[in-house]
C-alpha cells in the first residue's frame, strides 16, 4: 500500500499540478482546500505526509502545523510548507511551528518530488 | 518734706510699671490672651488722651482765668459723644473698613488716594501738635520746677530747659519702645493703649483725690466750698456768648480731629461696639475730671501768695499745705496726662510721616527695587523711630522758641485750631459724595495758612516770628489783613477770630472748589465707600473668637500652599507659641508670617487681601482689589503662556508622534504589501512553471489533458497581466496623477455597458435594475465610472453565494447627488472584514476567487478622484455598497 501524500493548498490549479506530479511517482494523493477543517481532515486520514500552504482560507498554515505539532498521534508527521510569500520571516516562522521543510513557490516538480520522497518516513 | 530726688524716683519707677503694663498687654495681646484688653472700659479709658497736662494742670489755671469758660473745652466732647456719636461710628467703620493708618490717611483715601492731600493733612498736624507737645514738655518742667522751689534741700534748682530736654529724650524713648516695636498693617499697639488706659485712671484719681482734699480738707465741707465759690472772682466772670459758642465748636472738632484722638478712636479701635459705651463713660469722665476745678482754682487763688501760677495749683495747693503724699499723686496724674498724649501723639504723627513723606521718598529714591528686596519692613520702622524723634524734637524746639511762658490753655488752643482745619475735608468725605480732591486741597490749604497767620506765628509772641509792624498795622500795611483783625473784624478774642476766618474759609474752598472741579473715578469710587459705608460693608466684628479665625486662615493657606505645607507652617507657628496642635493665636506677628508667606504664592496685595477678609472682616480696599486684579492678570497671562507653550509642545509631540505611527505603519504597509505581491505573483506563476513542466516532461499525456493543463497555463498568465494592471491603476489612483476626461453621458448606458463587460465571469447572477429611473445624466470620467460598475459586477459574481444569486442595482437622483446601490442576495462580507473591504488584497477570503483583491481598493480610488464615495452599507441581507456620485453640473 502506498503512502499516502495530504496536500492542503487553496489554488486549485496548484493542487492539480501537485496531484498529478505525486501520483505519477506513485503516491496516494489526498487534498483540502480550506483552514477552517484542515486539522479534523488530517486527523481523519491520518497522512503519511503533510503539504501545507500558508495563505488558507479560514485558517493560516502555521496555526494548523502548531495544532499538529501538539497533537500526540501527529506531532511527529513530517510536514512540508509552501509559502508564495517568500520572505524569511515566512520561513521563520515555519520552522519555529514546527515544518520539516519549507519550499517557496514556484517551485520546480522535481524539487517537489525530490523533497517529498526525502521526507517520507520509511 | 518731698524732695526732688524721692520724686525721680518715684517718676522712674512709674515708667517702669507702665513698661511692664505695656510689655504684659503686648505679649498677652500676640499670644491671643487678651480678651480683656478689648474691652469697651478700656477703649473709653484710652480716649481719655483728650485730657492732657493742659485739662490736668491747665483747666485750673483756665478757671483761674477766665472762669467757667474751661467747661466748653469738656462740653464739646461731650457734645460729639452724645449728639454725634453717629459720625463717629462712620468714621470707625470707615477706618476699619478701609483699614486707615491715620487722619492723614482717611483723607487722602476719601479723596482718591492722593498723596498730596496726605502730605498736607501729615504736615498740617505735626505743626499743630508740636505747640501740643511743648505743653506736655512744659508742664513736666514746671511741676519739676514747683518741686524743686518747694524743697529747701535743693540749692541749685535744676535748670528748665535740661529738664524738658530730658523730659523730652525719655518719652521718645518710651514711644519708640512702644509704638514702633512691630508693624502691624493695622497699627494697633495693645501695649501702648493699656498704658494709657492706666495712665488715664491715675490722672482721674489724682485728681479727684486733690478735689477730694481742698473740699474736705481745706474748704472745710461742700458748703464752705460753694460759699468760698460765691466768693470769689469765678462766680462774676462774665462769659460772652461767642467765646462760648467758638470754643465750644472748636474743642468739638479738635476732639475728632486731633491726630491722636483719631489713633486711639478709630485706629485702635477693636470693635465697633466700644463706641456705644464710650458715647456714655466717656462724658462721665470728662465729668468727673472737671468736677474739683473750679474748687481748686478758688482755693488756690485764696490761699496761695498772691502771684503763684495757677496753671499749677493741683500741685502746688497739697505741696503749700504740706501733703507731700499728694502732691507726689498730683505729680503722677500731671505726668501721667503728659506722657500718655506725647506717646500717643507721637505715634500718630510718626505714622503719617512715615507712610505719607517718608516712605514714599525712600521707594521713589530706590526705583521701586526696595519692594523687592524685603528691607521695607526696617526701612519703615527707622522712619517711624526718627519720626517720633523728629516730633519731640520739634516740640521741644517750640518750647525753646516760646519761651515756655505762655499759658496751657493758650498753647492749647493754638493746636485745637490748627487740627481743626480738618473738619471740612473730613466730614464732607464721610457726608458729601461731591466733595472732591481738589476741593479738600483748597479747603486745607486756605485754613492752615489763615491759621498760620491769625493763631500759629502770632503764638510766639511779637517779634518772634512775626514782626510787631504786622501784628499792628497788617501785612503789607493792610490794615484789613491784621493777623488778629482780619477784613476789619476787631474786638473778637483771637482764638474765636482765628477758627471763626480759617474755618469759613476752609468750608468755602472746599465747598465750592469741589463744585467747580471734577473728582477722578477713583474718587468717585471712594467717595461712594466712605458716605455709603454702612451700605458697603458688614458690621465691622470683634478680634475675639480668634480659633474659628485660624480655623479659616489654615483653610484658605491649604488652598494656596498645598496642605501639607500650610499644616507645617501651622503647627510650627502654634508650637512657638506653646501651644499644641495646628491652630496657633493669630497674633499679628503670625498673620504677619502668614501673610509673607502666603504672598511667596499669591502676591502681596492678594495675600494681605485676604488675611484681612478674615481676620479683621474688613472689607477689601478699591487699592487691594486692583493690586489684587493686577497680580491675577499678571499670573492668568503668565499661565496662558505657560499653557500655550505646553498646548504647542504637546501638539508638537503629537504631530512628531503621529508620523512617527505614520512611517511606521507605510512602513509595515510596503512589507506587508511586497509580501501580498509577492504571493499574487508567485500563485499564478506556480501554476504556469508546474504545468509547463508537465507538458515539457510528459509524454504520455492525452490530448485533453494536454489542451487543459496549456489553457492553465494560459489562464494565469492572463491573471498575472491583470494583476499587474491593477496595480499599476491602482498606483496611478494613488498618487493622484490619474487624467480623468470628463464628459456628459447618461447613467442607464454606462450600466449597460458595464453589464455586458463584466460578461459571465464566476457564476451566473441575475441582475435586477430599473431603467426607468436611470436616466440621469452624468458628467464624470465615463470609463472609469464603468470600471467601477464592473468591478462592483463581478465582485457579486464571484462572492455572492445565495443558491440563486441575485443582484440588484437601484439608482436614486437626489438634490445635488447620485446614488447607486448594488445589493445582491448572497451572505454579504462578515462583520471583521467590512472595515478592511476597501483595503488593498483584502481578498475577503474566498475560496478560488480569482482577483488579487485590488477591486474594491481601485473602486474606492476612482470613486474619490470623481468627487464621490463608495461604502458598504451593513446590515443589508447580502453584500450591498452604496456609490454616491456628484451631480453632473449644467
Amino acid at each position: 500500500m502506498s503512502k499516502q501524500v495530504l496536500v492542503i493548498e487553496d489554488e486549485q490549479n496548484i493542487i492539480e499540478a501537485i496531484s498529478f506530479i505525486l501520483a505519477r511517482d506513485g503516491w496516494d494523493v489526498k487534498t483540502h482546500s480550506n483552514g477552517h477543517d484542515a486539522v479534523d481532515v488530517v486527523r481523519v486520514r491520518n497522512p503519511d505526509l503533510i503539504i501545507l500552504d500558508v495563505m488558507l482560507p479560514g485558517k493560516s498554515g502555521f496555526d494548523i502545523l502548531s495544532e499538529l505539532r501538539q497533537d500526540a498521534q501527529m506531532a511527529h508527521t513530517p510536514v512540508l510548507m509552501l509559502t508564495a510569500r517568500g520572505q524569511k520571516k515566512d520561513r521563520e516562522m515555519a520552522e519555529r511551528a514546527g515544518a520539516n521543510k519549507f519550499m517557496t513557490k514556484p517551485f520546480s516538480n522535481a524539487e517537489v518530488l525530490e523533497t517529498v520522497r526525502a521526507m517520507m518516513p520509511s | 518734706m518731698a524732695t526732688l530726688n524721692i520724686l525721680i524716683v518715684v517718676c522712674v519707677l512709674y515708667v517702669a510699671f507702665l513698661f511692664a503694663v505695656a510689655f504684659g498687654a503686648d505679649r498677652a495681646a500676640r499670644q491671643g490672651r487678651g480678651a480683656w484688653l478689648r474691652s469697651p472700659v478700656i477703649y473709653t479709658l484710652s480716649l481719655s488722651i483728650y485730657c492732657t497736662a493742659w485739662t490736668f494742670y491747665g483747666a485750673v489755671g483756665f478757671a483761674a482765668r477766665s472762669g467757667l469758660e474751661y467747661l466748653t473745652i469738656y462740653l464739646g466732647p461731650t457734645l460729639v459723644m452724645i449728639g454725634w456719636w453717629w459720625t463717629l461710628r462712620k468714621m470707625v467703620r470707615v477706618g476699619r473698613s478701609q483699614r486707615i493708618t491715620s487722619i492723614a490717611d482717611l483723607i487722602s483715601s476719601r479723596y482718591g488716594k492722593s498723596n498730596l492731600l496726605a502730605v498736607c493733612v501729615t504736615l498740617i498736624a505735626v505743626i499743630g501738635t508740636t505747640p501740643y507737645i511743648a505743653l506736655q514738655l512744659q508742664s513736666v518742667t514746671l511741676s519739676f520746677e514747683a518741686f524743686a522751689q518747694a524743697d529747701p534741700s535743693q540749692v541749685n534748682a535744676p535748670n528748665p530747659q535740661s529738664t524738658a530736654l530730658w523730659v523730652a529724650f525719655g518719652l521718645a524713648l518710651f514711644t519708640i519702645l512702644f509704638g514702633t516695636r512691630n508693624l502691624d498693617a493695622n497699627e494697633r499697639h495693645h501695649g501702648v493703649v493699656m498704658a494709657i488706659a492706666l495712665e488715664a485712671v491715675v490722672k482721674l484719681f489724682a485728681l479727684l483725690a486733690v478735689g477730694v482734699f481742698v473740699v474736705w480738707g481745706l474748704a472745710g465741707g461742700i458748703e464752705q466750698t460753694f460759699a468760698r465759690i460765691d466768693a470769689s472772682n469765678i462766680a462774676r466772670w462774665d462769659v460772652p456768648g461767642s467765646r462760648w459758642v467758638g470754643l465750644t465748636l472748636l474743642s468739638a472738632a479738635a476732639f475728632i480731629c486731633l491726630p491722636r484722638m483719631f489713633q486711639v478712636m478709630v485706629v485702635e479701635n477693636e470693635d465697633e461696639g466700644h463706641l456705644r459705651t464710650a458715647s456714655w463713660a466717656f462724658p462721665v469722665y470728662l465729668m468727673m475730671i472737671s468736677l474739683f476745678v473750679v474748687p481748686i482754682a478758688v482755693l488756690g487763688l485764696d490761699l496761695l501768695p498772691q502771684g503763684s501760677n495757677p496753671d499749677l495749683f493741683v500741685l502746688t495747693l497739697p505741696l503749700h499745705e504740706g501733703q507731700d503724699g499728694l502732691a507726689i499723686l498730683s505729680f503722677l496724674g500731671g505726668f501721667s496726662s503728659a506722657t500718655s498724649m506725647v506717646i500717643v501723639a507721637s505715634i500718630a504723627l510718626s505714622t503719617m510721616v512715615s507712610n505719607h513723606i517718608v516712605m514714599p521718598i525712600w521707594l521713589w529714591s530706590t526705583g521701586g527695587t526696595a519692594i523687592m528686596s524685603g528691607d521695607v519692613r526696617h526701612v519703615a520702622l527707622l522712619a517711624r523711630r526718627l519720626s517720633i524723634a523728629g516730633i519731640l524734637f520739634l516740640g521741644y524746639l517750640y518750647y525753646q522758641i516760646s519761651g515756655g511762658g505762655t499759658a496751657l490753655a493758650a498753647i492749647g488752643l493754638v493746636s485745637f485750631a490748627g487740627v481743626a482745619q480738618f473738619l471740612p475735608a473730613l466730614m464732607g468725605g464721610l457726608f458729601w459724595r461731591g466733595g472732591n480732591r481738589v476741593g479738600a486741597v483748597s479747603g486745607l490749604g486756605v485754613g492752615f495758612f489763615l491759621w498760620l497767620y491769625c493763631l500759629f506765628l502770632p503764638s510766639f509772641g511779637p517779634n518772634v516770628l512775626l514782626p510787631q509792624s504786622v501784628m499792628d498795622l497788617g501785612l503789607f500795611g493792610v490794615s484789613w489783613l491784621r493777623p488778629e483783625a482780619m477784613f476789619g473784624a476787631e474786638g473778637l478774642n483771637r482764638v474765636v477770630h482765628a477758627v471763626m476766618w480759617s474755618l469759613s474759609f476752609n468750608t468755602m474752598a472746599y465747598v465750592l472748589v469741589s463744585m467747580i472741579s471734577f473728582p477722578e473715578p477713583l474718587e468717585r469710587l471712594q467717595g461712594a465707600q466712605f458716605v455709603n459705608v454702612f451700605q458697603h460693608s458688614a458690621t465691622a466684628g470683634s478680634w475675639s473668637g480668634s480659633m474659628a479665625r485660624s480655623e479659616d486662615l489654615l483653610i484658605m493657606s491649604q488652598r494656596i500652599l498645598g496642605a501639607k505645607e500650610a499644616q507645617a507652617f501651622f503647627a510650627q507657628a502654634a508650637s512657638e507659641q506653646g501651644l499644641v496642635g495646628y491652630l496657633p493665636e493669630p497674633t499679628p506677628d503670625f498673620l504677619l508670617q502668614l501673610e509673607r508667606e502666603l504672598s511667596g504664592s499669591v502676591g502681596v496685595a492678594t495675600a494681605h487681601a485676604m488675611i484681612s477678609q478674615i481676620v479683621g472682616g474688613a472689607a477689601v480696599s478699591v487699592e487691594d482689589l486692583l493690586a489684587v486684579a493686577n497680580e491675577a492678570a499678571q499670573i492668568m497671562e503668565y499661565s496662558s503662556k505657560l499653557e500655550a507653550k505646553t498646548e504647542e509642545q504637546t501638539r508638537t509631540a503629537r504631530q512628531l508622534r503621529e508620523a512617527n505611527e505614520k512611517l511606521t505603519q507605510l512602513s509595515q504597509q510596503k512589507d506587508e504589501f511586497l509580501s501580498q505581491i509577492s504571493h499574487e505573483l508567485r500563485t499564478p506563476m506556480t501554476s504556469i512553471r508546474a504545468f509547463s513542466e508537465i507538458l515539457r516532461d510528459a509524454d504520455e499525456l492525452d490530448a485533453d489533458k494536454q489542451t487543459h493543463y496549456a489553457s492553465i497555463i494560459h489562464d494565469e498568465t492572463i491573471r498575472l497581466t491583470r494583476l499587474l494592471n491593477d496595480l499599476l491603476d491602482l498606483s496611478v489612483l494613488e498618487n493622484g496623477q490619474v487624467e480623468l476626461s470628463r464628459q456628459e453621458g447618461q447613467l442607464i448606458d454606462l450600466l449597460d455597458r458595464a453589464e455586458s463587460a463584466a460578461g459571465d465571469v464566476g457564476h451566473n447572477i441575475t441582475i435586477q435594475r430599473s431603467r426607468e429611473v436611470e436616466e440621469i445624466t452624468v458628467y464624470s470620467d465615463l470609463d472609469r465610472l464603468v470600471q467601477v460598475f464592473i468591478n462592483l459586477i463581478s465582485n457579486a459574481r464571484k462572492y455572492c453565494d445565495a443558491e440563486s444569486p441575485v443582484l440588484s442595482i437601484k439608482a436614486a437622483d437626489q438634490d445635488d447627488k447620485i446614488t447607486l446601490d448594488f445589493h445582491d442576495n448572497g451572505s454579504g462580507i462578515a462583520v471583521d472584514q467590512q472595515a478592511v473591504a476597501f483595503e488593498k488584497f483584502s481578498r475577503i477570503g474566498q475560496t478560488g476567487a480569482d482577483g488579487a483583491g485590488l477591486g474594491l481598493a481601485i473602486c474606492r480610488e476612482v470613486m474619490l478622484r470623481l468627487g464621490g464615495s463608495i461604502s458598504y452599507l451593513p446590515g443589508q441581507n447580502g453584500a450591498a455598497f452604496r456609490l454616491v456620485l456628484p451631480k453632473a453640473e449644467t
